[in-house]
């Protein structure tokens, strides 16, 4: 369970989580969010919304030294609100409609007045539906799972 | 050589809409949507991004569509689509020991933590054509069980327990990864290097490769440690946050496959390994690449080069597909003046051939 | 968190203004000599100048390492180009693929910058220099590729053993570093080719 009177913008965990849950909060989600806000902040762009890559490191053997396996395309954003607080979006894909506003709904978290309804109306919800999708997705692959069992031969 | 010719414009404009309109083939049909192909042609779209080196399903799935499922073209789409892009950053080591697990197999110990996961695997199905494929019929929701929670360790760590495998792979210590799209290829290269190009080679290139091994061309005596199929998350070093932003999450595979090793003068018997990784579902390509990667060691044993598979230009120069699709396919480009030198030199060989031979002695 | 920091937006179209910048610094380096100015509107960081900044924001990127002088390292100016160009600042002179010094900053001798190599002359540094102004000082007389015959310039603010420098720079061909001088909105380029003399009065 979320703790939302202990999330605070400026402990580096929460901020974290919150750009997590942001980036993989979807298009449509993001904007049922921006549509139901009560009051819409003004804001201005400083940065995209632009698309790029990130260059996606594995590890040789899996646990040592860094290799560079591939690049994965990346939408970001930036904005600053009227007051003065600047939001960022960092997510995997190309949909920078999603990137904006989900900088914008960032700039809102980390303001008093609005942290409580981002966290009620998106990164909780966002949060339960990704927690689910993971828990489902890991029964499926457990019901694959092989029982052996062992026949018995001969004596001893 | 190469001489500009004029004159096939409207041939080459016809011909692009001769291409739209086979793509879009019958029109009575609908036209395929991206989701459609993201959804239902799912390995198509992996192999896709795993070659173009591009991590993006929806784009991968668009390339396959406008190439009409060539997949070499699509990733050369793909690949040409990556070039205009800037690059914001490079991830922090993705840690597959932390994946969310689809599918997760050992054929090196039957009972393992975590126990065999078959996942949505073709292994243990006959190969008998579908007919319920022929039509849109009901799919059951697959089953779910909630009683298996064991944490799932990795093969590697049991041997390495009894000191019995090498370790995962280190570089000197100031080692810095190379990226091959960023510097140009020099031989020979460090195993990052080969690493990165192994995993954007071309599937069935490096599965003969693969093969040849086992058939006696380098043979490494390997063994499928573990292959695990899984989501794993990607993080973004972002210098104005001052911490490592999570971006979202890829699906990988990757093969840990573990090779008989007989000891040199310097090292004690143990078993040594060849790693593959790959974007998306591909256990074929990453074991694949795990076996190239492990011939691709031969000097680092000790042991002779005697294979196609051990021969590192050989192998990482021929890897990539869409390098070799255009050298390959540019000999379909005009070439009329070559050939006319061609034809000529081919001509006078044959009238110098044609001569009487005591004519030639006499003008010596 | 930089939820406090004032971050200056850089470019307004990142994409059509860049380009323009490009242009005119490849105008500037193809036609050595000429004055080129940069249309675009850009708010600069503290201590560059805007000729200067849209440089950065065109030319730097996370592939270059960027040698920022004693000054400009200290600023604003480190944090706005990683975040608008995600470009590292690098102190190794020997390594950068741009330097930048503001006005009136002593210029390090072109020889401890990249002077690219034999197979690479294109890794050299390239120098970004902004000068009091790009008109009223010592006359030099320019010749060289991109130059029909002589051309004239009188940047004001050069440090006093530019010529001598340039000299040395000129002769390491096809090695060696390119510059580019800054005033304001304006700027000149003097690419490795050129030949710069000093003239009378």
């Amino acid at each position: 369970m979320i703790e939302i009177a202990g999330t605070h913008p400026s402990d580096p965990l929460d901020a974290k989580r919150a750009l997590a849950l942001l980036a993989r909060a979807d298009h449509q989600t993001l904007k049922q969010v921006w549509d139901g806000l009560p009051a819409k902040p003004q804001f201005r762009k400083i940065r995209g919304p632009e698309v790029g890559l990130v260059m996606v490191k594995g590890r040789i053997g899996g646990g040592g030294d860094p290799f560079n396996l591939g690049e994965a395309s990346v939408c970001r954003a930036s904005i600053e609100t009227d007051a003065g607080v600047i939001g960022h979006s960092y997510r995997l894909g190309t949909d920078k409609a999603a990137a904006e506003l989900g900088a914008v709904l960032h700039a809102l978290w980390q303001s008093d007045d609005h942290r409580q309804h981002i966290e009620s109306t998106l990164l909780s919800p966002v949060e339960k539906r990704a927690e689910a999708d993971a828990r489902t997705r890991s029964q499926q692959t457990a019901a694959t799972k092989v029982d052996f069992f062992t026949m018995v031969r001969g004596e001893d | 050589m190469y001489v500009a010719v004029k004159g096939g414009e409207t041939a080459i404009a016809n011909a692009h809409q001769l291409l739209a309109d086979r793509r879009r083939g019958n029109r009575e049909l609908p036209a395929i949507a991206i989701e459609q192909i993201v959804e239902q042609l799912a390995l198509s779209v992996d192999r896709v991004m795993a070659e173009a080196s591009l991590y993006d399903r929806s784009l991968a799935a668009l390339a396959v569509k406008q190439s009409r499922g060539d997949l070499i073209e699509a990733i050369f789409l793909l690949r040409a689509y990556r070039t205009t892009l800037p690059r914001f950053g490079t991830s922090e080591p993705i840690d597959t020991a932390r994946m969310q697990i689809e599918r997760r197999v050992s054929a090196t110990y039957k009972d393992l933590p975590g126990g065999q996961l078959l996942g949505p695997t073709f292994d243990y199905t006959h190969r008998l054509l579908d007919p319920d494929l022929l039509h849109d019929t009901p799919v059951e929701a697959p089953a779910g069980r909630t009683d298996a929670d064991e944490p799932v360790m990795r093969v590697s760590e049991i041997l390495a327990g009894e000191g019995l495998i090498e370790a995962d792979g280190e570089l000197p210590a100031d080692h810095v990864a190379g990226d091959l799209t960023r510097e140009p290829m020099e031989f020979p290269m460090t195993r990052d290097l080969r690493l990165q190009a192994l995993a954007r080679g071309d599937e069935g290139f490096l599965l003969a490769l693969g093969y040849s091994t086992q058939r006696g061309y380098g043979r490494t005596h390997p063994f499928v440690g573990e292959i695990r199929i899984g989501l794993v998350d990607i993080e973004l070093d972002v210098p104005e946050l001052g911490f490592a932003v999570s971006l979202g999450e890829i699906l990988v595979t990757e093969c840990q496959m573990v090779n008989q090793f007989k000891g040199s003068a310097k090292a004690s018997p143990q078993f040594t390994r060849g790693y593959g990784l790959v974007f998306g579902q591909s256990e074929r390509k990453a074991m694949s690449m795990s076996l190239v990667d492990r011939a691709l060691r031969t000097q680092e044993f000790g042991e002779d080069v005697v294979a196609p598979a051990q021969d590192e230009e050989f192998v990482i120069s021929h890897c990539d597909n869409v390098q070799a699709t255009g050298f390959v396919e540019h000999l379909k480009l005009p070439h009329y003046v070559d050939f006319q030198a061609e034809l000529d030199l081919v001509r006078r060989m044959r009238a110098k051939h044609a001569q009487p031979h005591d004519h030639q002695e006499a003008a010596e | 968190m930089v939820a406090t920091a004032t971050l200056l937006p850089g470019f307004a179209d990142p994409v059509f203004d860049a380009q323009a910048v490009f242009r005119a610094a490849m105008d500037a380096l193809a036609r050595p000599g000429t004055i080129q100015q940069i249309g675009c509107p850009l708010t600069p960081p503290k201590g560059l100048c805007a000729a200067s900044a849209a440089l950065m924001l065109t030319l730097c990127d996370y592939d270059t390492p960027v040698y920022l002088s004693a000054a400009l390292a200290q600023g604003v100016v480190p944090g706005w180009l990683g975040f608008h160009a995600g470009a590292k600042i690098t102190s190794d002179k020997s390594t950068c693929a741009f330097a930048f010094f503001e006005k009136g900053s002593t210029l390090p001798a072109f020889g401890h910058f990249s002077q690219g190599t034999q197979d690479y002359p294109d890794r050299s540094t390239t120098i970004i220099l902004e000068v009091a102004s790009l008109e009223g000082g010592a006359r030099l007389s320019l010749s060289g590729p991109g130059i029909n015959g002589a051309t004239e310039i009188a940047p004001l603010g050069l440090p006093a053993t530019f010529l001598d420098q340039w000299r040395v720079n000129r002769a390491l061909f096809p090695r060696g570093i390119d510059l580019i001088l800054t005033c304001s909105n304006r700027l000149i380029g003097l690419p490795r080719t050129v030949n710069i003399k000093a003239l009378e009065g």
